[in-house]
């Protein structure tokens, strides 16, 4: 082989090499929205297990992401909760590589639980997509360098709502989907990822949802259609111009999000509503559980299990194939953050930071907990055998290797 | 190196910042052309990528490109400038304190990248502060003036009898974020120095009301009944159940609220009018800042100045904030408050508070005219 061939080649494999090397956990709930990481083991020594712990620079419901070794944090401060953090720390030492900050230019009241950096950032591997309740929409690339930002309340004034919005960004190809429901301008829309132009902008109903946009996966790896959860429906629509794919008219909790794979969709109505993705078009109606009440976590699907949290702390597992409850454990504490799946259990974090470890199985029961002391209401990121966790003041590493 | 060698490097490097400065004048004018819906996006994501790299010697430049600039191009800047400032830092350099500390003070610039720059000073100097704080307790940035504000009140809360009142009467007459000012306010009613909250504030404490009209199925939001023609504070009309007559009313809550559920009665589907009038003793532009639990509309001297056709998502002080040019002698105000039909026991509340402030927040000098 020619010189210069073997060179790129090496440059191609070390690439390669570099990008199955490290495991992103690109959005809310990570990859296919899914809040799965089977092949984590969780620590069984929480204590000794905190590799770092850093500050961060305001309050926040949002999730960590983690991208090629970066992690991701956005917050808010000020006594208005006015100031946005997109704050960018080293997944291996927690080192600060960058913090970048602007001003809310959309509203900023909010329930004192919440805070303007609700919603968790969502990347492309290239950007990162931070946006905040006021609806403001910074993409950055990974070294902090400005590539575009937006404030939608600017656009369209009356998009808010001041008990605060929670909607996360998804991105499909070249879209960022954003779902800015609310009783003012309600809408959805789709922007360019390249320059934040918006491509399409849908109304939406004028009533307060905070679920949050979900790929429904295809068989081919061009999926495109985004399921939006409101108070009347789940509706899917095409990533690419937002017309409406298929809808589904019926009552729906406004806080937990949908969550789909290809054979199924799961999501909070009269209970638990499930639907199996027709590529023709309409979804056939699976079941419909009432006992499988969902509370502001989102479900949870694996294997032949869905696992739910309810509003008063009780997790659910449920029958996949019908709907029916196979068991439940009563938990300590309420839940905004929802589960993650990993090898050795069932990762469940209440909102007064007790982290309980849950077996799976026909006996389950808490295997472990291990008490953060802080309010956490953001999902876990799981990424390289880690887990990461946040507060409204802190941002915490956690593994056994 | 000689003489001639010294020189022309010094000429090349002057040419060079020039160039540069050149160059970055021109992302900054393409940053700040940005506007709604994504106006000027393409141009502006070129120069934000380019201004992200200008040199340490541009950041004054950047600062002074944020004078005047829309919130967005003031957003696009700022990350810009923080970009520019992080690298120089990283890379050793020394941040130009000199005229930045010049720029933070001169408030002819606008507040957000006065701020900007006091905080990227702060970064380098910690003794910064203590020097620049001082003349911050007027000024026009709330938040520098939040910042000196705060030292004020430590200052109060380690401080004793005479000396502690005159800190915290200090305090209040500067504080304009309600945290502070609400500290302010316990403390001084502890010393016996008791705050008119309301006054000082500037909350709108006298009204009159007439209700209700029919709001059922969200319908009166939109209608138009009959105080949206005329003011007449002795006439009557057909309300939703019954006939209808304006009634007196005056909020004792420190903060102005007016709670229509208690004062009038727990109407569903119903809409009430409030009507005051404002005395200024000239032509002012002052900011109605309204909160309002309920869909709501308000005008001023028959002018619309503000709607939502919200319901039950919070109510705050300051939750709606619209500047309107008064007009010197009398002023007509009237408030619609939409209540719904909702059964929550969270869906109850039927109320608003409404003050008329300055730019920044400080009672307006106004009057409400007693009827």
């Amino acid at each position: 082989m020619h010189a210069v061939g073997r060179l790129f080649l090496a440059l191609t494999l070390a690439t390669f090499c570099a990008s199955i090397g490290r495991a992103d956990w690109r959005q809310f709930r990570g990859g296919a929205s899914s809040a799965i990481a089977d092949q984590l083991k969780l620590p069984e020594d929480w204590e000794s297990s905190q590799r770092w712990k850093v500050d961060l620079p305001g309050r926040g419901p949002s999730s960590p992401i983690v991208v090629d070794g970066r992690v991701i944090v956005t917050c808010s401060s000020g006594p208005k909760q006015d100031r946005l953090h997109v704050v960018c720390f080293s997944e291996d030492d927690g080192q600060q590589l960058w913090h970048r900050q602007v001003w809310a230019t959309g509203r900023t009241f909010c329930h004192p639980s919440s805070s303007i950096a609700a919603p968790t950032p969502a990347s492309d591997g290239k950007r990162v997509f931070a946006f905040f309740s006021s609806n403001d929409l910074l993409s950055l690339d990974l070294d902090g360098n400005l590539q575009w930002y937006r404030g939608l309340t600017y656009d369209y004034p009356h998009a808010g709502n001041d008990v605060g919005m929670s909607s996360s960004p998804l991105v499909v190809g070249d879209r960022v989907v954003v779902q800015v429901e609310n009783q003012g301008d309600s809408f959805a829309a789709g922007l360019d990822v390249e320059t934040g132009e918006t491509r399409w902008r849908i109304d939406r109903d004028r009533r307060a949802s905070w679920s949050s946009p979900v790929l429904l996966p295809a068989e081919s790896s061009s999926a495109y259609a985004v399921l939006l959860q409101a108070p009347g429906g789940l509706t899917a629509i095409d990533s690419r111009d937002g017309k409406e794919l298929w809808s589904v008219e019926t009552e729906c909790p406004a806080i937990p999000s949908a969550t789909a794979r290809k054979d199924l969709i799961v999501f909070a109505s009269g209970g638990a509503l499930a639907l199996r993705p027709n590529a023709g078009g309409e979804p056939e109606r699976i079941w419909q559980a009432a006992k499988l009440s969902i509370g502001s976590a989102s479900p949870v699907l694996y294997q032949d299990n869905a696992y739910v949290l309810n509003s008063a702390g009780v997790l659910k597992c449920g029958s996949l194939a019908d709907g029916d409850v196979l068991w439940e454990l009563r938990l300590k504490g309420r839940f905004w953050a929802t589960p993650i799946v990993c090898s050795n259990g069932l990762l469940c974090v209440n909102s007064d930071g007790l982290l309980q470890i849950v077996s799976r199985g026909d006996k389950p029961k808490v295997d472990q907990t291990y008490d953060i002391g802080e309010v956490i209401q953001g999902t876990p990121a799981v990424s390289n055998g880690a887990i990461f966790l946040r507060s409204d003041a802190h941002l915490w590493k956690f593994s056994s290797n | 190196m000689d003489s001639r060698s010294f020189l022309c490097a010094v000429l090349i490097a002057l040419c060079a910042t020039v160039s540069n400065g050149g160059e970055a004048s021109q992302a900054i004018e393409a940053i700040r052309a940005v506007g709604p819906k994504g106006e000027g996006h393409m141009q502006a994501s070129r120069a934000a990528v380019e201004l992200s790299n200008a040199s340490l010697g541009d950041l004054t430049l950047i600062l002074q490109g944020m004078d005047g600039a829309n919130p967005l191009a003031t957003n696009w800047l700022r990350v810009a400038a923080e970009a520019v400032a992080g690298r120089a830092l990283d890379q050793g350099q020394d941040l130009p304190v000199a005229q930045l500390e010049s720029f933070a003070l001169d408030r002819s610039h606008s507040p957000r990248p006065r701020r900007l720059a006091y905080e990227l000073i702060v970064r380098v100097d910690e003794s910064a502060p203590d020097r620049l704080m001082p003349q911050m307790l007027d000024d026009t940035s709330l938040e520098l003036r939040r910042d000196a504000v705060q030292r004020v009140l430590d200052a109060a809360e380690i401080a004793e009898g005479e000396r502690a009142l005159a800190l915290y009467s200090q305090a209040l007459h500067a504080a304009r974020d309600l945290d502070q000012l609400k500290t302010c306010f316990e403390v001084l009613e502890k010393l016996d120095s008791k705050v008119n909250i309301a006054e000082h504030m500037g909350f709108v404490t006298k009204w009159h009301l007439i209700a209700p009209f029919d709001n059922t199925a969200g319908k009166g939001y939109e209608a138009v009944y009959p105080p949206e023609h005329e003011i007449d504070l002795a006439a009557e009309y057909d309300g939703k159940e019954q006939k209808v007559r304006w009634v007196e009313a005056a909020s004792d809550d420190p903060y102005g609220i007016v709670d229509l559920a208690t004062t009038l009665s727990k109407f569903k589907g119903a809409v009430c009018y409030a009507t005051t009038e404002i005395s200024s003793p000239a032509a002012q532009t002052v900011d109605f800042r309204l909160g309002c639990i309920n869909a709501c509309k308000l005008w001023v001297n028959g002018d619309l100045i503000d709607s939502h056709e919200v319901y039950h998502a919070g109510m705050e002080v300051d939750q709606y904030i619209a500047p309107v040019e008064l007009k010197a002698g009398t002023n007509r105000v009237l408030l619609k408050v939409c209540q719904n039909e909702q059964e929550e026991s969270w869906a109850q509340r039927w109320q608003f508070q409404l003050r008329v402030t300055d730019a920044l927040g400080g009672a307006a000098r106004v009057k409400v005219v007693s009827q």
